[in-house]
């Protein structure tokens, strides 16, 4: 793929992914396998004796769970070491022993010891696999020590079974062994692990002692232990190409190659996959698995879901890239896939199949090899084996209810009694019309096997009833037979293209559905603009679509890395264990509980909503049908609906984030009037005060009496004005921090007025006041000590703003069902840009000579105002001057 | 400063602050010939220091550190009518309310002028010392003549309805003391009446209408914002 040039230097992609991978293994605790070929080679002694020394070099070692299979000499490396207890799980009568996972966690030590990596955990523990369990620990930090023998390795499980004959049933991701820190190889010559067996010094569980000594055979442990060791070279030897790859070390690059394989649910998928997997180890390839769906094989793949489904899951934890596509034609999109994705080589399984089924139908196998153009195609050919035990049985292929044949017999039994019963002279070419009508109506009512079974029996109904001789299977005339055949094939060709197109359009009908709930989901989530009209619209439409039951879980407040419910479908509880699970898939970012690996003992399934940014909680969903849960049609639906969902809860979260941001901006801003207004506003009367003061105190005996009244008068006014200002001051406070209370009674308009004037009685002293009432005002719901306050503010702006000689008016007066209460001056008026600006915080005007403000008074009367709901506003008057409105509503 | 006590002796007066300032304040202004000022710091000491000098005016200021202000009225109140003046600060009218329902007589709001606390004082103690209510009532062009149920406005007899009647006598009689609107309530309407505070809005704006020269600058019937209303009362 790249020329060779390029190879000189390290390209950055390459120097990135092992700086990403460093740093990756510093984040994560690093793994060390311990890596046999067989049982009783050593690996737990020498993983004990490593450990040993580590704990010798001062690092803080955890035994978390060892199996020391009563070997003293293994026990005895284990004294002294701190060691866990192990977790007790009740099953079927016995008590298992297990890695208590949580207390490992909780114990954080730097590194811990965890025996047997392929180990299948008791039903209850929370992963299904130790495995698992070790992966958790890795990602909390903890280094693992671990043991393993080599055919518990995926990609080594089918070449172990087919050298030694015995299943094997404990399976680890061949990832583990490329995710490993270092692999350290235990090895003993196979004679002598066999004389240690005869010695029985190795460690045999009585109920497996038939199939451990049939696999503990020289040939089988020499085959067992090259395996083991070339997996190790090629690790080294992967060591090694990173390592040069890094450091721009010249080397024989393979040419880049693609593999892709088609999986299909059949038995031998499994080991097709396996086998796609070690050719693309071999060949340093990345590889490809693709499911193909057509309609025409839609029915089938709803039998076989569960396990095309697993096949797809195997792939992707052996490291492929998996593709689910739909087409018409499996060749032909397989063919598509590969050229699009310059797939080199196509691995295809060859099923032994009868060979007459191969001349009726051609094997798919045949058509690629006709349309694969310049792709390599590798076919693997295997041996009829028998399902490995442990997995789901085969599902047989749907018969249909035997009523559906039940009721196609009786269809040619309609038509068979109908001359005999009303059309003795039918002639015979009609008479086959009718049975074909009965197999058009059997493909379309019961589909195609009815159908096919409703065609023989026409045919075999019209040879013994109407052919000559009649009452008898014998054909006088040969040339019935053409009639046979051709009633035959054209009762099938029907039935198979109804049964086709019936199939294509529920396929279709599914496909829509889904699209349509994707649709809606969407659509409803991108109008939401707060987290409950997110869940809601989850509630909604993934509820219907799914015919499913949810909950969706978000962040517990009160603890960290907890979920509490947000919301749920009705009816849903969850127990403490539904919980637990559902804070591991948070914590993790993981989908947990049932259908997953993790958990699987739970009632629901939990996904992880998270993107990029973070994670934003779990969605747990209960389906109506078990099976389901298996289903890649809803996993995918699902985790198309979990990734709508956190995308729309990140929008809301960003969005949420902005808003803060600008009210904090906001709010800096108002803090630094704030601050400004505060050290001006404070320390002038305070400047007038304490010098005024000062001066009576310390020269009054030198001022004269006038003079010490002109001072005390100074100070008084400053004094008063500092009250004021502190006040004002207070009542901001107070409506910012939404703790004025508004405590509304009827009120008489007159009296609000009269308050007001009484308060400023001695300021408007000889002011020219007049106050105009309309006639019969209602009394008025409102605040009277904070409207008197407002008025109050109004009139000592009209004071301050205009002339000492020009009138002042106030007036009040009915709007429809609001009171207008406006205060009118002769001042200079305001510019028209201030007027919509006048009632901001800290907004002041330019001042006149004498008149001095807060810049609060206005922007209070605001508050007030709006906390009546009613607004206030100013303008200018014909003739000079200002009039500031107050619209109250008379009913709140 | 006219005669504030009956016997010519200083008048016992009862400061009860917990700021220092405002106590030694208080002492300042208002130790002369006249006043003899007791101290006290919190709710405690001032009902100790009520019992041991019996003062003739208390000033009570309601945020105390020990007890709630209007508890300490509600004690006064079980065995002394002492005239029973509350310092508050500003935007606790619903305090000043329960204290003047709680039997309080006035109510002065913090920061206040020296002037405005001698005449509250004067008003009160004339007040308490006043055996029996006067027969008639004259301020300014008012007169009310309660003896015959008259009132006249500069000589005019004026038509009052017997409720605006015995609201304008319960206001008078009561003159420079403030009158919640719990208080008029219960007094002119009864019990049944408390939560409607619009009859109440209605008779005093009918009233003013008829006694006062311009109902929007009363100068007889003044009103306290959110707590009540004050009968003027020459000082």
């Amino acid at each position: 793929m790249h020329p060779d040039h390029d190879r000189q230097r390290p390209s950055p992609e390459a120097m990135l992914r092992a700086a990403q991978a460093e740093e990756r293994q510093h984040r994560r605790g690093q793994l060390t396998i311990f890596l046999g070929y067989a049982a009783g080679v050593g690996k737990t002694y020498a993983m004990l004796e490593t450990a040993r020394q580590r704990l010798a070099e001062g690092r803080e070692v955890v035994a978390a769970y060892v199996e020391a299979h009563g070997r003293e000499a293994t026990e005895a490396l284990l004294e002294g070491m701190e060691t866990l207890p192990k977790a007790r799980y009740p099953h079927q009568g016995v008590e298992l022993a297990e890695l208590d996972l949580d207390a490992a966690l909780d114990r954080r030590p730097e590194l811990a010891l965890v025996d047997e990596l392929a180990h299948t955990n008791a039903p209850g523990c929370r992963h299904q696999k130790r495995w698992q369990d070790i992966e958790e620990l890795l990602a909390a930090g903890i280094d693992v020590y671990t043991t393993v023998n080599i055919q518990h390795f995926e990609s080594a499980s089918d070449i172990v079974t087919q050298i030694t004959g015995v299943p094997i049933r404990e399976t680890v991701p061949d990832s583990l062994l490329d995710q490993a820190t270092e692999v350290m190889l235990v090895d003993i010559p196979p004679e002598a692990l066999l004389q240690r067996l005869r010695q029985g010094k190795v460690y045999v569980p009585e109920q497996a002692s038939q199939a451990i000594r049939q696999f503990f055979r020289p040939g089988n442990l020499l085959a067992l232990r090259e395996l083991a060791l070339r997996r190790t070279a090629a690790r080294v030897d992967d060591d090694m190409r990173t390592y040069m790859e890094t450091r721009a070390i010249a080397g024989p690059w393979p040419v880049a190659e693609r593999l892709l394989v088609c999986a299909g649910g059949s038995p031998y998928s499994e080991r097709l996959i396996r086998a796609t997997k070690r050719l693309a180890d071999e060949l340093k390839a990345q590889w490809f698995t693709v499911y193909v769906e057509t309609p025409r094989l839609a029915k089938e793949q709803q039998e076989n879901r569960q396990r095309v489904w697993r096949d797809l899951r195997l792939a992707e934890s052996l490291g492929a890239e998996v593709a689910t596509i739909t087409a018409p034609s499996v060749p032909g999109a397989i063919i598509d896939y590969a050229v699009r994705h310059n797939v080199t080589r196509l691995v295809v399984g060859k099923p032994a199949k009868p060979r007459w089924r191969e001349l009726l139908r051609p094997p798919i196998v045949d058509r690629i090899i006709r349309l694969s153009g310049s792709i390599q195609v590798h076919v693997v050919s295997f041996q009829p084996a028998p399902p490995p035990a442990g997995t789901v049985g085969r599902i047989r292929p749907g018969i249909g209810s035997w009523t559906d044949y039940l009721v196609s017999l009786a269809l040619v039994a309609v038509v068979t009694a109908l001359p005999f019963l009303f059309w003795r002279d039918i002639s015979p070419t009609n008479q086959i019309m009718g049975y074909l009508l009965a197999v058009v109506l059997a493909a379309v009512r019961f589909g195609r096997k009815p159908a096919i079974l409703t065609a023989l029996f026409g045919v075999m109904a019209f040879d013994f009833f109407f052919v000559s001789p009649r009452w008898s299977f014998t054909v006088a005339d040969t040339e019935y037979l053409i009639t046979f055949f051709g009633l035959f094939t054209v009762g099938l060709v029907i039935s198979t293209l109804m049964a086709e197109t019936k199939m294509r359009a529920e396929a279709l009908r599914e496909r829509e559905l889904q699209t349509e709930s994707l649709y809606y989901l969407s659509r409803d989530l991108a109008v939401a603009i707060d987290t409950t009209s997110i869940l809601e619209a989850v509630r909604k439409n993934v509820g219907e679509a799914l015919e499913a039951h949810l909950a969706v879980l978000v962040p517990d407040p009160e603890a960290s890395e907890r979920v509490r419910i947000a919301a749920a479908s009705e009816g849903l509880t969850l127990d403490a264990k539904e919980m637990a699970v559902a804070d591991w898939a948070f914590r993790n970012r993981r989908p947990a509980g049932n259908g997953t690996e993790t958990l699987r003992s739970a009632q629901l399934l939990y996904l992880p909503l998270y993107t990029a940014i973070r994670t934003f909680g779990v969605l747990g969903v209960s389906l109506a049908a078990t099976a389901d849960f298996f289903s890649p049609h809803h996993r995918r639906l699902l985790d198309a609906f979990a990734a709508q969902i956190s995308l729309a809860m990140e929008r809301v979260d960003l969005a949420r984030q902005a808003e803060q941001a600008q009210v904090l901006e906001a709010r800096e801003s108002l803090e630094r009037a704030l601050l400004n207004s505060v050290s001006h506003d404070l320390r002038t009367p305070l400047v007038t005060i304490i010098g005024a003061l000062s001066s009576l105190h310390g020269e009054a005996l030198s001022l004269s009496e006038p003079k010490k009244r002109d001072l005390l008068r100074c100070a008084w006014d400053e004094a008063d004005r500092l009250n004021r200002f502190v006040g004002n001051l207070l009542d901001m406070t107070r409506l910012e921090a939404g703790e004025l209370r508004i405590n509304r009674e009827p009120c008489d308009v007159q009296d609000l007025i009269g308050s007001a004037l009484t308060i400023l009685d001695r300021k408007l002293a000889d002011r020219d006041v007049s106050v105009q009432l309309a006639e019969n005002l209602p009394l008025v719901e409102m605040d009277m000590v904070l409207m008197t306050q407002v008025l109050v503010n109004l009139i000592d702006n009209g004071l301050k703003y205009s002339a000492a000689d020009s009138p002042l008016e106030i007036a009040a007066r009915l709007d429809g069902d609001h009171l207008l209460l406006e205060v009118r001056d002769r001042g200079p008026g305001v510019e028209e840009q201030h007027l919509s600006r006048m009632f901001e915080k800290f907004y002041r005007l330019p001042v006149p000579e004498g008149a001095s403000g807060t810049g609060l008074g206005l922007s209070i009367c605001k508050g007030i105002v709006e906390a009546h709901h009613g607004t206030v506003y100013a303008v200018n008057r014909a003739g000079g001057g200002l009039r500031v409105v107050c619209r109250l509503p008379v009913q709140p | 400063m006219t005669e504030p006590s009956s016997k010519g002796q200083p008048c016992r007066i009862l400061i009860v602050d917990d700021e220092p300032a405002i106590r030694r304040f208080l002492q300042t202004a208002l130790a002369d010939d006249c006043f003899a000022p007791v101290l006290a710091e919190n709710g405690h000491a001032a009902l100790a220091a009520a019992v041991a000098t019996k003062p003739e005016i208390v000033l009570l200021d309601l945020g105390l550190p020990d007890m709630d202000g209007v508890e300490v009225i509600a004690r006064l109140r079980q065995w002394s009518q002492v005239p029973i003046i509350v310092l508050s600060v500003r935007d606790r009218e619903a305090d000043k309310v329960r204290a003047l329902d709680a039997g309080a007589d006035d109510y002065l709001t913090k920061p206040f002028g020296v002037g405005e606390l001698l005449a509250r004082i004067r008003v009160m103690l004339r007040r308490s010392l006043q055996q029996a209510p006067e027969p008639v009532i004259r301020v300014d062009e008012l007169e009310i003549d309660l003896a015959r149920r008259l009132v006249t406005v500069r000589g005019a007899s004026v038509a009052l309805t017997p409720t605006e009647y015995e609201l304008l006598r319960l206001l008078a009689t009561n003159a420079g003391k403030v009158l919640t609107h719990r208080q008029v309530l219960k007094q002119i309407w009864g019990t049944a009446y408390l939560e409607q505070p619009h009859v109440l809005r209605v008779n005093i704006s009918n009233l003013r209408r008829k006694i006062e020269a311009d109902a929007s600058r009363p100068r007889y019937i003044l009103t306290e914002s959110g707590v009540g209303y004050r009968f003027r009362s020459d000082s």
